[in-house]
């Protein structure tokens, strides 16, 4: 019951929202498309989700696709990187007090200043995509991992000691599982940025995909798709935090 | 052999000493207790005694040597039982054994966690996470766990802290005869808060407590220990079967209550205008 009326509320939300769009598109800003007139020019990549046109002229959802690949890949390298720097740096005071300083700096540098550079790196869009993307989503994953080695409580650390527990069974018995879903935490948060990322990435690389899609209809100035793709985006990003949202509770109710 | 030993141990948190001058031995086979007022420094000392924190000053010994950490063989039932929570009963165990034994195959580890969880009556509930048990099961779990690698060694903080009196008696038997399963007996250091459950399970009981030294620095300082001079394992009912044991309470209660009589209110003390050390 209490379901249904939450649902039922968004709802009565996103009309209003939908009504607002209407609303400045035929009042303010005539050039903003309308709702109806979005519909109109989007439905053939909506209603062939995975048709391929073209290049750069695809259903919506094999867009998507595409960058989401795009985004695992990056994703990927980010926690592949991003876990063991975080369980480096939360069991050593040392070389934690060493780079903290130099993870603040880099954490709020903008996915716009790195690609430039991983381009001159790496000479390839591709590349400077993925480094770009894991460049920017690893810090939530450092971060959360780092805290969550920190705030092991001092029993569990014991009963590794009095076991007398090797180095390695010390990790995967007893400092992994406690720190586990505050590496979810930051995984979650780095999934996140990544899809922030990858529209930026795909911008300025010009590579198909959503982000791709929607700068190449800016210049094509047809104005709808650009709505179309940041409606995509949205729910896209929606449903990538819904998911990793049950996989945590699930792992917090093992 | 003197399996545990404490020499003129001492040990401060930042500037606050909780114990001074601990001098320990227990040999080989002896059941050993300490009973303490809540905050006089039992965990400390037996953590001291385990070899899991260093003393300031003095030290700590196993067969005349120095401990290097936690010592082989021995192992610890924690105040707070400290399962590992993403763990089942079982689980929890088999990790135990598994260091214990490490030459053992993965069955035989399983078989002797399974049957130290029997005994101390959970068969049932092995599959069940620590979230799920009581509080006397998780007790439970953690004797089985300390057990269960057959140590010679065994320290033991208030093991049966959180339960009910029932509940506890029964453990209380499971536990003396633990102790007496392998030959020769495990050496044995307990934390205990009652004065009848030192009395029923040890061979000779320490009072830890502040009465040696008044005045601004109250750390504990450990008595010489009264003798429980009868046959181990005793019959539950021992304190009511037997004077000698009523008479070793009186004298412990004494020994404890001396520190809290000696702390009384001051205003107190001196509207009763009699001399202080009289
Ligand atoms: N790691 C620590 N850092 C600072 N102070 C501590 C620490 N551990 C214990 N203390 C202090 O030392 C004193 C003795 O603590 P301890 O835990 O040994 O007492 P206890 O006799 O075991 O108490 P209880 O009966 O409640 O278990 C307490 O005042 C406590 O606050
Ligand atoms: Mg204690």
């Amino acid at each position: 019951m209490n379901l249904l009326k939450n649902f039922a509320l968004s709802l009565v939300g996103a009309t209003l929202v939908v009504g607002l769009w209407a609303l400045v598109s035929t009042t303010i800003s005539k050039d903003l498309p309308s709702p109806i007139k979005t519909w109109t020019e989007s439905k053939v990549y909506i209603l062939q989700p995975f048709d391929k046109r073209g290049e750069m002229d695809q259903g919506i959802l094999r867009m998507a696709a595409y960058s989401l690949y795009r985004v695992a890949k990056g994703f990927l390298l980010a926690i592949l990187i991003g876990t063991p720097l975080g369980f480096l740096l939360g069991n050593s005071l040392l070389l934690s007090k060493m780079f903290d300083p130099v993870i603040q700096i880099l954490r709020p540098i903008s996915p716009l200043a790195w690609l430039p550079l991983g381009l001159i790196l790496f000479r390839q869009s591709e590349p400077a995509a993925l480094f770009t993307i894991a460049l920017c989503s690893m810090w939530p994953t450092v971060i959360n991992t780092m805290q969550g080695v920190r705030s092991i409580p001092q029993d569990y650390l014991n009963v590794a000691t009095v076991l007398r527990l090797s180095p390695w069974r010390r990790f995967t018995k007893v400092l992994l599982p406690a720190t586990l879903p505050y590496m979810f935490t930051g995984y979650r948060l780095s999934l996140g940025l990544a899809w922030l990322v990858i529209v930026a990435a795909e911008m300025l690389t010009g590579t198909p995909g959503v982000g791709g899609f929607l700068w190449q209809e800016y210049n094509s100035l047809i104005y709808s798709h650009i709505l179309l793709c940041i409606l995509t985006i949205g729910l896209v990003g929606f449903a990538l935090d819904r998911l990793m949202g049950i996989a945590e509770t699930r792992l917090r109710a093992a | 052999m003197t399996r545990i030993e404490l020499k003129n141990a001492n040990k401060s948190y930042g500037t606050r000493q909780v114990l001074a001058n601990i001098n320990l031995a227990v040999q080989e086979g002896e059941f050993v207790s300490i009973v303490g007022a809540s905050g006089s420094g039992k965990t400390t000392l037996l953590k001291m005694a385990a070899g899991m924190i260093q003393p300031d000053s003095g030290a700590a010994l196993s067969n005349g040597e120095a401990l290097n950490g936690f010592p082989h063989r021995a192992s610890i039932v924690f105040q707070n039982y400290s399962l590992l929570p993403w763990l089942s009963s079982l689980e929890n165990v088999i990790l135990a054994v598994e260091s214990g034994f490490p030459e053992w195959t993965a069955t035989r580890h399983q078989e002797q966690a399974e049957r130290y969880l029997q005994m101390v009556g959970l068969g049932k509930a092995m599959a069940k996470r620590p979230s799920q048990l009581s509080g006397g099961m998780r007790q439970r779990v953690a004797i089985a766990r300390a057990f269960a690698v057959e140590p010679e060694i065994l320290f033991l903080d208030e093991p049966f802290g959180a339960l009910d009196a029932l509940t506890r008696q029964t453990l209380q038997q499971e536990l003396a005869q633990l102790c007496q399963l392998r030959k020769p007996a495990a050496t044995a250091l307990m934390i205990t808060n009652s004065v009848d459950e030192a009395i029923l399970l040890s061979d000779r009981i320490l009072t830890l407590g502040r009465n040696g030294n008044r005045g601004e620095s109250p750390a504990a300082t450990l008595s010489d220990g009264v003798d429980v001079p009868f046959p181990r394992p005793r019959p539950a009912d021992l304190m009511t079967g037997s004077e000698d044991a009523v008479r070793i309470r009186a004298r412990l209660t004494g020994f404890l209550s001396s520190g809290v009589r000696r702390r009384a209110p001051v205003s107190h003390l001196q509207s009763v205008s009699v001399p202080l050390e009289a």
